[in-house]
């Protein structure tokens, strides 16, 4: 594929990813959102529900590439919609923070439209104790924010200087975690939903899949790379 | 929006039955007819609230009004719902219930009793006046609503059958037909709920067949369900079909599935924690911002007064 066909195909990603919240905003300025019997719950599932389904996306790219070598170019788009999980992951985080947690918003904007926007930090020392409450007593939210800790980390590493700064190998092996993200994501979902509620099977399924093929091919690689060296070597000591 | 009547008019003509049964069934030809259109509204995202509750008229007007809560608009006391019977998801009853015949219907009245019988809703609706009742709702889920319910005590019933000494449990069973749900795997149906004998025969619990002065919407357990509203709103079940009383504690659905986070008795109560979350605030659903708004969970959801005697000496951290 050409340079220039990539760079639109970009264009046209780029839009995707963000369709799905700038269709949020359309429905909170519409006013369909407020009429939502739930709106909170309902941010919360959608935030998080893009994230996971972008995570997904991602880890998909590299065995669709693997099909076949005129897919190269599909590697490009690995860090833009990872970049954009992270946007997803941080909407929800920050849904359970600014909403679920019992943070005043109304106060917190009254503040910072008389002039205080102080009153933004002191909303959220109020709720500060429910929430370290929260990550220390709940396993699903503890396996969430490892889950945002590692997207964290693989956002603040993705430009290139930095990559270049860590070198190839180790920068290669922090981004590995990508795969304890999702896995950690879909736990954070299993452990979320009730017993007997089986929701969460669909992304777990795919999950399954998406790390059963890249088992598979280190597994061949790592075949064939000793096959190599059984030929290469042993003939000669012989 | 409460109908304030107080009215003289015997208690079987309270809800005039040709009406109800005449729009029932046209309702029901003409969702028949219209299944595919009504499939495909639901998929483009309206409302699934097309009118089909009647209104009940000559309501008995009670003391029991929330003075400090605002009411839960109605339409989202009707689209956000946890009736698993028809999806997993909070908006799958509204989209889905509709495929539940709700009349005839009859409740059988069996076990531990002198009379079991089988009753139709109709003789059940007609026993005793109903009465609006506003109640505060509590999902086990940390979200709450205000809800006008439309019904008699449940009490009325339990003394048609007349329990025996030896009855102290009842049983609530509810429908489950696969031919009108969805019934997902993972739960073992039909959804079963169970009263201590003294607290199905509180006056707080509710026979209910309406809400907001109309029969109930399917989504919401059609035709007739309980309400019980000290406790988190699982324990009240919905659409029943039969009501067994029982010399021990029965099986009930969610705390066979997670007896550590489901108990039988499932009071509300700020002071023990759900495993996941915090049961000490919840978000009362009864406005129209996206900013919600969270309130103190009350003791026994504000009813202390009418029950706390009930659990004198338990210890409700451990019996919860």
């Amino acid at each position: 594929m050409s340079n220039r066909a990539v760079v639109w195909l970009k264009i046209i990603v780029h839009a995707l990813c963000l369709l799905p919240a700038l269709w949020l905003l359309d429905q909170y300025h519409n006013g369909s959102l407020a009429m939502q019997a739930d709106p909170v719950n309902y941010i919360t599932h959608f935030t998080g529900d893009w994230a996971l389904w972008l995570l997904l996306a991602d880890l998909a790219i590299t065995p669709i590439r693997r099909l076949h070598t005129s897919l190269g170019w599909m590697v490009r788009f690995r860090r833009m919609v990872g970049l954009y999980v992270f946007l997803y992951a941080t909407l929800h985080l920050l849904t359970y923070v600014l909403l679920f947690s019992g943070y005043d918003m109304p106060a917190a904007v009254a503040g910072l439209r008389a002039g205080h926007p102080a009153e933004l930090w002191t909303q959220l020392k109020l709720i500060w104790p429910s929430m370290v409450d929260d990550v220390e007593k709940r396993r699903f939210i503890q396996v969430g924010l490892a889950a945002y800790v590692i997207l964290l980390a693989l956002t603040a590493t993705s430009p290139k200087r930095v990559m270049r700064a860590m070198g190839g190998k180790n920068w290669q092996r922090l981004h590995r975690l990508i795969y304890v993200a999702g896995i950690a994501a879909c736990i954070h979902y299993w452990w979320l939903v009730k017993a007997g509620v089986r929701t969460p099977w669909k992304v777990t399924a795919v999950l399954i899949v998406l790390l059963a093929l890249r088992l598979g091919y280190s597994f061949r690689k790592r075949i064939g790379v000793e096959k190599r060296t059984v030929r290469a070597e042993p003939l000669q000591e012989r | 929006m409460l109908l304030r009547t107080r009215s003289d008019i015997p208690s079987s003509e309270i809800t005039p039955k040709e009406t109800f049964e005449a729009y029932k069934c046209s309702r029901r030809s003409v969702m028949a007819g219209l299944g595919a259109i009504g499939a495909a509204a639901a998929m483009a995202g309206m409302p699934e609230l097309a009118r089909a509750e009647a209104k009940l008229t000559n309501l008995v007007t009670t003391n029991y009004t929330v003075s400090d809560r605002a009411t839960t608009p109605p339409e989202k006391a009707k689209s956000y719902n946890n009736f698993y019977e028809f999806g997993e998801s909070k908006s799958d009853p509204a989209a889905n219930a509709w495929k539940m015949k709700t009349a005839p219907w009859s409740l059988k009245i069996e076990g531990l009793v002198k009379k079991p019988q089988t009753l139709s809703s109709d003789q059940i609706f007609g026993f005793k006046p109903i009465e609006q009742r506003v109640y505060r709702f509590r999902c086990v889920e940390a979200w709450s609503m205000v809800i006008p319910w439309d019904g008699y005590p449940l009490s009325n019933l339990i003394n048609v059958a007349e329990p025996l000494p030896s009855a102290k449990f009842v049983q609530f069973l509810s429908l489950a037909d696969p031919k009108e749900m969805e019934l997902p795997a993972g739960i073992d149906w039909p959804y079963t709920e169970g009263l201590r004998m003294d607290e199905a025969m509180n006056p707080l619990t509710l026979l209910t067949f309406g809400s907001y002065g109309e029969t109930l919407a399917n989504q919401q357990g059609a035709p007739i369900r309980v309400i019980v509203p000290w406790k988190y709103g699982f324990k009240s079940a919905k659409s029943i079909v039969k009501i067994r009383f029982v010399d021990k504690m029965p099986p009930t659905t969610w705390n066979e599935l997670a007896p550590n986070e489901y108990g039988f008795y499932s009071n509300v109560n700020p002071n023990v924690d759900h495993p996941r979350w915090s049961q000490a605030h919840e978000r009362l659903l009864n406005t129209n911002s996206i900013f919600p708004k969270i309130v103190p969970t009350l003791m026994f959801n504000g009813y202390g007064d009418q029950v706390a005697s009930m659990y004198a000496g338990m210890d409700l951290k451990k019996d919860f």
